[in-house]
């Protein structure tokens, strides 16, 4: 009952973790990814990321800045040119 | 045959070189660590988006309306080298054999008959090429220290290479730099990064593992904002290879010259003890025949 998630910058991979759901500033809106969802992939603007560990209840930001999101069967994956 | 006080200067200026070169070697090895691991973590993103392109690009098909930086002009008559060295020397035969590579591949464009157009990004690899091809650099950059350099240093260089390409300055371009492999064994490369080189069975194997995808906005906008990205990401990869390949010729070259100054040393100091000796046993000869003449 976990995501697989991942954010990468060309500096190096900054998280390879297992959440529950993370919400990723697409360019045409915020979207929630949960275990299991839909391939998708997406390029998304400056924003926050909010990572929702289990159980949590108040989510991890991340400002990232350029870059895309695929979701795929392993997981999500996050390419941010600059994050934190 | 040196007098001995010139064969005891000789002995300390050899010393002080050895002393330089082994803190050359330990600074290498210092900065060498740094820049491995900068070049491992940056390889997880640069692969990932290497596989985003080809699947995107295997599903777009290429037409006239399709962003050039991935159909390319439809033309191969110019080809721009970039050419990737650092700025400083003292780092073995790594500048030398970026350079050796360019020149190569410039010297086979040539003989095709193609136009030939080259873009330094370090100041060696522009020594090298100004004596060959003195017309043929439009372009030079003096990156300074490799290690220091950001994605955003890149990200300029990038965007100046894709504005030149949109102004049609070039068809091709292709990118020199040294592949980090070990301490011992870095090794120059070719890579061409404009238009995208597509791994054509890869990309189709991986598009027939993914159901299908959506995409937010669409295919050709996502590829149009990544192929630029992408461009940055490779001259920044080939940045942080290059940089872990200088320390690590760096250190190799600088351990064989602290070995080298090692041996001269101990030939030095025979040479002085011999002739300290020599000088001694006259001194004797002519005292003892001194006392028997009396």
């Amino acid at each position: 009952m976990s995501l697989h998630f991942e954010l990468v910058t060309p500096e190096k991979l900054l998280r390879s973790e297992e959440v529950y759901m993370v919400v990723v500033p697409g360019s045409e809106g915020d979207f929630g990814v949960l275990e299991g969802h839909a391939p998708l992939m997406s390029t998304i603007r400056d924003g926050n990321l909010e990572i929702y560990k289990a159980g949590a209840t108040t989510p991890e930001t991340i400002r990232i800045e350029g870059g895309f999101a695929e979701v795929n069967e392993k997981g999500l994956t996050v390419l941010a040119e600059k994050a934190g | 045959m040196a007098s001995l006080k010139a064969l005891k200067i000789r002995i300390g200026s050899v010393k002080s070189t050895q002393k330089i070169t082994k803190a050359m070697k330990m600074v290498a090895a210092a900065k060498l660590r740094r820049a491995q691991e900068a070049a491992e973590a940056g390889r997880p993103y640069a692969q990932r988006l290497e596989g985003v392109v080809a699947s995107l690009a295997s599903k777009v098909t290429v037409s006239e309306s399709s962003p050039k930086l991935l159909a390319g002009t439809g033309k191969d008559d110019v080809h721009l080298l970039i050419i990737a060295t650092s700025d400083k020397g003292l780092a073995g035969a790594f500048n030398t054999n970026i350079a050796r590579l360019a020149r190569r591949h410039a010297q086979e464009l040539l003989a095709q008959g193609k136009t030939v157009k080259i873009y330094t990004i370090g100041r060696k690899g522009r020594a090298v090429l100004n004596r060959q091809f003195p017309k043929n650099i439009i372009h030079s950059i003096e990156p300074g220290d490799l290690g220091k350099l950001s994605f955003a240093d890149a990200r300029g260089y990038a965007d100046d290479l894709i504005a030149r390409f949109e102004a049609g300055e070039f068809d091709v371009a292709t990118l020199f730099y040294s592949t980090f492999k070990s301490v011992l064994a870095q090794e120059p490369t070719a890579q061409q990064i404009i238009p995208v080189a597509i791994p054509q069975a890869g990309a189709e194997a991986e598009t027939a593992g993914i159901a299908a995808v959506t995409y937010e906005p669409d295919e050709e906008s996502i590829l149009a904002d990544l192929l630029p990205s992408n461009v940055a990401i490779q001259l920044f990869r080939a940045m942080r290879e290059n940089a872990a390949s200088e320390q690590g010729s760096k250190m190799t070259a600088m351990d064989n010259a602290t070995r080298n100054a090692g041996d001269l040393i101990k030939r030095l100091n025979t040479l002085y003890n011999r002739q300290r000796q020599a000088a001694i046993t006259t001194e004797l000869v002519e005292i003892i025949s001194g006392a028997e003449a009396l």
